[in-house]
C-alpha cells in the first residue's frame, strides 16, 4: 500500500521551514496519494489537511512546531494537488474518502485532526460519517458558512448563470489540452499573492519551489490545470452549518477577520448558534484566511494546548 | 461506427448507429447501462442520424480510478458530444434524462430540445443529504464503474437547484418548450420541472416529431 520516496532537498530556504523527514504513497482506489511526516516516526499521530487549491508543504513552518511537541504530524497533498496525481474525476467526496485512505494506512484509532479551509469542511464530513475516528478537531478559517466557498469547485455553489455554465463546459472542453504557464520563481510567487496578498514575497517564493516543478522552459505549479474555481453543485451551505452541532469531537475552530479572496467569509458571530456543545471559537483579529502562516507560533500553542 | 472523444484525461465513445441527413440525435444511457448496438425501437422515427455516448465509466468510455462522479461531471460528457457533432437533439434516459436536462442549460443554443425518459438513476440521491457516508469499492473496476453506480445513484437533486437548468434552457432556448418529459415516474425534482411553463409534459414520439420540426 505505502512505499518509501527520496526526500527532496529544497531549492530555497525559510526561516523556521522544515521539509517533512519522510515520504510515502498511499493508493487510494488508483489515485495515489502523496503522503508527508513530521516528528517522531514513534510519536502519537496528528493530521494536518490543506485546503483547496493548496498543498501539505504550506504546514512547512507550522507542522515541525507541533512535530517538535513530540508530535508524528502526518499530511498529505489532495487528487490533483501538489504531487499526488492528477485524477480523471474530482469530487469533494472523493476527497473525503482518499483523506480516509490516509488515515487508514497510518492507523484504525481516534485521532486529532488540524484542517485549513476545504479542509475543515471534509474533517467535518468525515467526522460525522466515523464518528469514533477522530478524537478532537482544530478547523483554520474552514467552518461552515452561510455563504459559497470560493475554494470549492464544485460543491457549494448553487446560484449560477447561463454564464457559469458555459464557462464551466469551456474550462472542461480545453481542460485536457491545458498546461500552466511556466514562469520564474518570481513571477509564480506574484501570480499567488494577487490570491493571497496578505502573505510575504519569501514565503511565497519558498513555497514556488515546492508547489511548483522546474521544467526546462521555467516552473509550473503542480495543480492540476483541471481544477478551477467556480463551479456549481447541489450542496447548500446551510445543510453543513445545521449538522455542525451533530460533531462529536471537541472543536477548536480559529476564524480570520479579514477578508481575502481565497477566504471563507465565515463570522464568528452568525456561527456560534450552530456550535456543537463545548465548542471553542477563536477569532483573530486582523488576520487572513491563513491564520496557521500568519501567525504559527500562536495557532500552534493553542492547538497543542487543545490536545493536552 | 464508434468514435472518441476526450473529456479530460476521459476517452468516450461515441457510437454513430444509424447515417443520416439533417440533426442529429443524440442518445444519453441510464445509470449502469451502455449505448444500444441498434436504433432502439421507440426512436426509430427520428428523421436523422442517431448517435450514441457511453458515459465515463460506462460502455466502451474509460473506467477511471478512484471515482469521483458527480452529473456536473456526465453534463461535460454530453457537451464533448455536442462539441463533436454541433448541434443534437437529446433523448436520455433515467441518469441520461438528468443530464439531459442539465446540458440543455448549458448550451442552449446547441441542444435543440431534451426529451427526459424513464431509466436507472432518474430518482437521483433525493432533496437533501442523509446520514453522511464515506464510500469505497473494492476490486478491479471495470465498466460499469462501481463508483459511478454507487456516486451517482446518490447525487442530491434538490428541486430548486434543478429547476434552473430548467429556467436557463427554457429561457435561451430561442423556441419553446425545449424540454419534453416522457418519463413516468415524478421524483421531486422531475414534479418541480414539469411545473415549468418551458417544459412540455408529452409522449416520446410526439416530442421527437416536435423537434425533429425545428
Amino acid at each position: 500500500m505505502t512505499t518509501l520516496q527520496a526526500v527532496e532537498s529544497p531549492f530555497l530556504t525559510y526561516p523556521g521551514a522544515q521539509r517533512p523527514s519522510r515520504h510515502r504513497w498511499v493508493d487510494s482506489y488508483g489515485v495515489n496519494i502523496a503522503v508527508c511526516e513530521w516528528g517522531p516516526a514513534d510519536g502519537p499521530p496528528l493530521f494536518l489537511v490543506h485546503g483547496g487549491s493548496d498543498f501539505a508543504g504550506t504546514f512547512d513552518v507550522f507542522a515541525p512546531m507541533l512535530a517538535s511537541a513530540g508530535w508524528r504530524v502526518i499530511s498529505w497533498d489532495h487528487r490533483g494537488h501538489g504531487d499526488s496525481d492528477y485524477a480523471p474525476l474530482y469530487s469533494w467526496d472523493a476527497d473525503v474518502r482518499d483523506a480516509l485512505s490516509v488515515l487508514d494506512s497510518t492507523t484504525p484509532d481516534p485521532v486529532p485532526v488540524v484542517a485549513h479551509s476545504k479542509g475543515g469542511g471534509m474533517m467535518l464530513q468525515l467526522a460525522e460519517a466515523l464518528p469514533m475516528r477522530m478524537s478532537k478537531i482544530v478547523i483554520i478559517d474552514g467552518l461552515p458558512s452561510p455563504e459559497p466557498h470560493p475554494d470549492v469547485s464544485d460543491h457549494e455553489q448553487r446560484r449560477f448563470t447561463r454564464k457559469n455554465l458555459e464557462d464551466w463546459l469551456d474550462h472542461r472542453r480545453s481542460a485536457a489540452s491545458t498546461f500552466r504557464k511556466p514562469g520564474t520563481i518570481e513571477e509564480l510567487a506574484k501570480r499567488r499573492k494577487r490570491m493571497n496578498p496578505r502573505l510575504s514575497d519569501e514565503w511565497l517564493r519558498y513555497l514556488v519551489t515546492i508547489g511548483a516543478r522546474r521544467d526546462a522552459d521555467g516552473w509550473r505549479w503542480k495543480l492540476d490545470p483541471a481544477i478551477r474555481f467556480g463551479g456549481f453543485g447541489p450542496w447548500r451551505p446551510d445543510w453543513s452549518l445545521e449538522r455542525l452541532r451533530n460533531l462529536r469531537a471537541p472543536l477548536l475552530g480559529l476564524t480570520a477577520t479579514v477578508e481575502e479572496e481565497m477566504g471563507w467569509g465565515t463570522n464568528h458571530r452568525a456561527l456560534l448558534p450552530y456550535l456543537p456543545p463545548a465548542a471553542r471559537l477563536i477569532p483573530f483579529e486582523d488576520t487572513g484566511h491563513f491564520i496557521h502562516i500568519e501567525h504559527p507560533r500562536r495557532v500552534a500553542d493553542l492547538v497543542l494546548e487543545f490536545l493536552e | 461506427m464508434t468514435i472518441f472523444l476526450a473529456h479530460n484525461r476521459v476517452k468516450l465513445a461515441l457510437h454513430h448507429l444509424r447515417q443520416g441527413e439533417g440533426r442529429p440525435l443524440l442518445h444519453l444511457h441510464a445509470l449502469g447501462e451502455h449505448s444500444p448496438d441498434h436504433v432502439p425501437a421507440d426512436i426509430e422515427t427520428w428523421p436523422g442520424p442517431v448517435f450514441a455516448l457511453d458515459f465515463t465509466g460506462h460502455g466502451a468510455s474509460t473506467v477511471p480510478g478512484g471515482g469521483g462522479y458527480t452529473a456536473e461531471v456526465l453534463m461535460g460528457d454530453a457537451d464533448a458530444a455536442l462539441q463533436m457533432l454541433g448541434s443534437a437533439t437529446i433523448i436520455g434516459r433515467g441518469l441520461g434524462a438528468y443530464i439531459a436536462l442539465l446540458i440543455a442549460a448549458g448550451r442552449p443554443e446547441q441542444v435543440r430540445g431534451a426529451i427526459l425518459c424513464d431509466g436507472a438513476g432518474l430518482v437521483g440521491g433525493g432533496d437533501e443529504p442523509g446520514p453522511l457516508v464515506v464510500r469505497g469499492v473494492p476490486g478491479k473496476a471495470t465498466a460499469p464503474d462501481p463508483f459511478a453506480l454507487v456516486e451517482l445513484a446518490s447525487d442530491l437533486r434538490p428541486p430548486e437547484y434543478v429547476v434552473r437548468f430548467a429556467e436557463i434552457a427554457a429561457e435561451h432556448a430561442g423556441f419553446p418548450q425545449p424540454i419534453a418529459v416522457a418519463a413516468r415516474a415524478r421524483p421531486d425534482w422531475l414534479k418541480a420541472v414539469v411545473a415549468h411553463p418551458g417544459v412540455a409534459v408529452e409522449p416520446l414520439d410526439a416530442a421527437l416529431a416536435r423537434f425533429a420540426a425545428i
